[in-house]
């Protein structure tokens, strides 16, 4: 009966009823005649009503249920909905929020929202004409208050939410007792709370207490008097309930009846048939159309939360993925110790273990994996409110919103993301005349598409805007010293959009507060890269951009060629590599003091990693080249080693504080014979300039 | 026995050619045989590279180098001294480790200003223990980032 038991499940499903209030109200925005929307705020705002009222959160009862009032205007037609309109229930949606974080922070849930609940009330009363009306709709949107009222004498249990109804439901069909307990205690009874507790523990043995009045809270508070009704779903007779509540010492009395929904259900309907016909059909309809969505609905949520789904904390999958961490460094030692070896049992069982690890890790990473909805939510109110503060019209499209990514991707992805829509709506998309001299349609569209390919997840971020002038980013790199304009004559088109990425570049002739000062691109790019991810830029002018987002589905463990330099091992990623090769010195060609190969037909750059990385001369070169051709976009590059060691699947680990940003390594990894193997940062060994 | 501990400091002693030098305890993780050390290229001379102390990639430092001395092979005797500072683990190459000593505060002088040396701000102060001279050592200024920073700013 702990309150803080049901926090964190208020505060979760607060958090989706928030999102689902979001999202249908700027659905609402674009098509505002649409009823079915309507009902849909109106049941999100009635749920999180109830479950703040339940759990004592005030203000955010009372924030909701004027936001209510002002839906049920609508939804009764006296309020139209306008942009205006939107603003201020989106305000509203905000500051419930803003509640729910305080909430989840282990605050109360408290704001000032006086000034918005007028402001709700003047929408709701917005048309004199429709005054008394509104008042009637107020009464219809409280039916359930004024029934208790009303219907006192026959059952304390009017004000059931649908949940409640349909788990009520649920168990008349499945031949369970649906009870109402009415228990007292006497009236020297010292510790009620106890009491309360003990009562309790005895239904809860015999069923399910879908309710209680007054509220749980208030009976442990001892906010009662000396009696309170109870609402038990149960299989047991009514008489051996009674029994043995009354076993429990200084009750009074205990008064066990059957509770039927259908009569409180028709009691409200019999309210309905008093107002006029037109408002009754439609309420009926309402009601009906609400009751039997809802009833598919939340039973199957239901059965899902507790059968199929748990939640875990997000602490614990991260020990069990150090530890599967741990468990491959072992793997590749024992690979190791039973190449060594050479015995062919031992050699077999490794094998054996490394199959089942693999499939273990790909468990593992499944379960770490979120879908991307999770960063995407909360783009559509950013575009709304940013296109209004430019004057511009965007419409927003989101596809492939449950495409799934690691968590560690995900955390780190919404500012990126947020950065280049932010840019998109700034310099990409025009404003309204200027689309419509371009003959184009005035609203712009910008799309964000994810999708999985490979072992990779993309994402795009595409405007039907005004696209990227070449020559525009040129000059504007010349004069800002990024390239000389030698260096821009041999450019390609991609080369010269990699350009917008450089740190200190800025198309914006004129610096808005939307996107930044050119700070913000390349930030974008460093933790796109630094995720292990790439970034590439497609346009036309007067057509739009895109930007796409090549992100690795996880971090923690990747494939690698480990590779020997001199007596160095280092690891190349695999993700990166196209293929190896073994060249003869002679086929090397030397050009401008640099060294290519023709390889299959097209001339590759070398690289010799002895040099990059000055590792100290310890044998004789060979006649042969061993060469690893490495990729990065549409360019590919040879790394000159001394031998290929082999495949491993390894744990990217960091070097650790101290050794931040060293060039050309992103990491380390510990191999199997306990010794640490750097990680080559094949982005950095390519240069797009 | 608070007064006891405001008078003392407990630190361990190590050796860098004839001197010694003091670390608070509280700054060292643990004291570790040679091993294996993993060079990463393109850092700074003293950087010695990275070894994997029980699962975690640590980074080492020779601090011979990083205070100039001239270099020496390593011998039996050679420990690296782990040491944790600002969620940073590093490792310190030292000639030899010994044991936790108290040092009375009241021994303890500020490094004394000489014309003719070479100013270093790494030095927190000097202890003077019967015979023994011990320079204790300010962690933050040995562990600058700065100094990587630089080098591998003019390298890169």
């Amino acid at each position: 009966m702990e309150i803080n038991d049901y926090i964190e499940v208020f505060i979760d499903e607060s958090k989706e009823h928030i999102q689902s209030l979001n999202h249908h109200l700027l659905e609402l925005e674009n098509d505002s005649s649409n009823i079915d929307t309507v009902n849909e705020i109106f049941r999100s705002a009635h749920t999180l009503k109830g479950m703040a009222a339940t759990m004592g959160f005030q203000d955010l009862a009372n924030l909701t249920h004027q936001m209510e009032n002002v839906l049920d205007a609508v939804r009764n037609k006296k309020v139209t909905i306008n942009s205006d309109v939107l603003d201020i229930v989106l305000e509203a949606v905000d500051h419930l929020e803003a509640m729910v974080v305080d909430i989840a922070n282990g605050g109360k849930g408290k704001q000032d929202v006086k000034k918005l609940l007028q402001q709700l009330r003047s929408i709701e009363n917005g048309q004199p004409t429709a005054t008394i009306k509104d008042k009637e709709s107020e009464l219809a949107s409280t039916v359930e208050s004024t029934s208790t009222r009303r219907y006192q004498e026959k059952s304390v249990f009017q004000t059931l939410d649908e949940f409640e109804v349909t788990v009520l439901r649920e168990s008349e069909e499945q031949s369970f007792h649906n009870l109402e307990i009415y228990v007292r205690l006497r009236e020297d009874c010292l510790l009620k709370a106890a009491r309360v507790y003990m009562v309790f523990e005895v239904l809860e043995q015999a069923g399910d207490v879908i309710k209680s009045s007054p509220s749980v809270t208030e009976l442990e508070e001892e906010k009662f008097e000396f009696d309170f009704n109870v609402l038990l779903v149960t299989k047991e007779e009514a008489y051996a309930v009674q029994q043995k509540i009354q076993k429990v010492s200084e009750v009074d009395e205990v008064v066990v009846s059957k509770f039927s929904v259908e009569q409180l259900l028709n009691s409200d309907n019999s309210i309905m048939e008093n107002r006029d016909e037109n408002q009754q059909s439609h309420a009926n309809n309402e009601i009906a159309s609400t009751q039997e969505k809802t009833s598919e609905n939340q039973s199957s949520n239901r059965t899902v939360i507790t059968n199929k789904t748990i939640r875990v904390n997000i602490d614990r999958l991260d020990a069990l993925m150090n530890l599967f961490e741990e468990l491959v460094i072992d793997r590749g030692r024992l690979e190791q110790i039973s190449d060594n070896l050479n015995h062919s049992e031992l050699q077999e069982t490794v094998e054996r273990m490394t199959r089942i690890s693999g499939d273990l890790q790909t468990i593992i990473l499944n379960m770490r994996m979120v879908p991307i909805d999770q960063v995407f939510n909360r783009f559509p109110r950013m575009v709304r409110k940013l296109a209004k503060d430019l004057g511009k019209q965007v419409q927003l499209e989101i596809k492939g919103a449950e495409t799934e990514l690691d968590r560690t991707v995900i955390d780190e992805i919404g500012d990126p993301l947020v950065h280049l829509i932010r840019n998109s709506l700034d310099h990409g998309i025009e404003p309204p005349e200027i689309r419509e001299n371009k003959g184009k349609p005035t609203a712009g569209m910008l799309s964000l598409n994810a999708f999985h390919s490979g072992n990779h997840v993309f994402i795009e971020i595409s405007d039907d805007g005004a696209g990227i002038r070449e020559e525009k980013v040129v000059k504007k790199a010349i004069s800002n010293g990024i390239i000389t304009s030698d260096q821009a004559k041999e450019m390609s088109q991609s080369q010269v959009y990699q350009l917008i990425m450089e740190s200190g570049f800025s198309t914006a002739e004129t610096i808005s507060n939307v996107s930044g000062r050119g700070v913000g691109m390349d930030v974008v790019k460093n933790t796109i890269e630094a995720l292990g991810g790439s970034i590439s830029i497609d346009s036309t002018v007067d057509k739009g951009t895109v930007f796409s987002i090549q992100l690795p589905l996880t971090l923690s463990i990747i494939s690698v060629l480990l590779i020997k330099v001199q007596q160095e091992k280092y690891a190349v990623p695999l993700s990166s590599i196209i293929e190896t090769a073994i060249v003869h010195k002679s086929e090397v060609l030397h050009a401008h003091n640099k060294k290519f190969i023709d390889f299959r037909g097209k001339v590759v750059p070398l690289v010799s990693l002895k040099e990059v990385f000055d590792v100290p001369n310890t044998r004789q070169e060979d006649e042969f080249h061993s060469i690893v051709i490495i990729r990065k976009g549409d360019k590919m590059a040879g790394l000159i080693v001394d031998s290929f060691i082999g495949q491993q699947e390894v744990v990217l680990k960091p070097l650790g504080e101290y050794l931040s940003n060293v060039f050309a390594i992103s990491g380390a990894t510990i191999l199997g014979d306990g010794e640490v193997a750097l990680i080559v940062d094949t982005n950095s060994l390519i240069k797009t300039k | 026995m608070t007064n006891k501990a405001k008078q003392e400091m407990k630190a361990i002693v190590f050796q860098l050619k004839d001197e010694e030098y003091a670390i608070s305890v509280h700054q060292v993780g643990s004291i570790e045989r040679m091993q294996h050390i993993t060079r990463v290229p393109q850092t700074a001379d003293f950087v010695k590279g990275v070894i994997n102390l029980r699962g975690v990639v640590t980074p080492i430092i020779d601090l011979r180098k990083r205070f100039s001395i001239e270099e020496s092979p390593f011998t039996d005797s050679t420990r690296i001294i782990i040491v944790y500072m600002d969620n940073m683990e590093v490792g310190l190459v030292v000639d030899a480790a010994y044991d936790v000593i108290d040092i009375p505060t009241e021994a303890i002088e500020p490094p004394p200003e000489v014309i003719g040396t070479v100013d270093v701000d790494y030095i927190d102060g000097v202890a003077k223990l019967d015979s023994r001279l011990l320079i204790l050592l300010n962690m933050e200024k040995v562990l600058s980032k700065h100094e990587v920073n630089e080098l591998h700013q003019i390298e890169g």
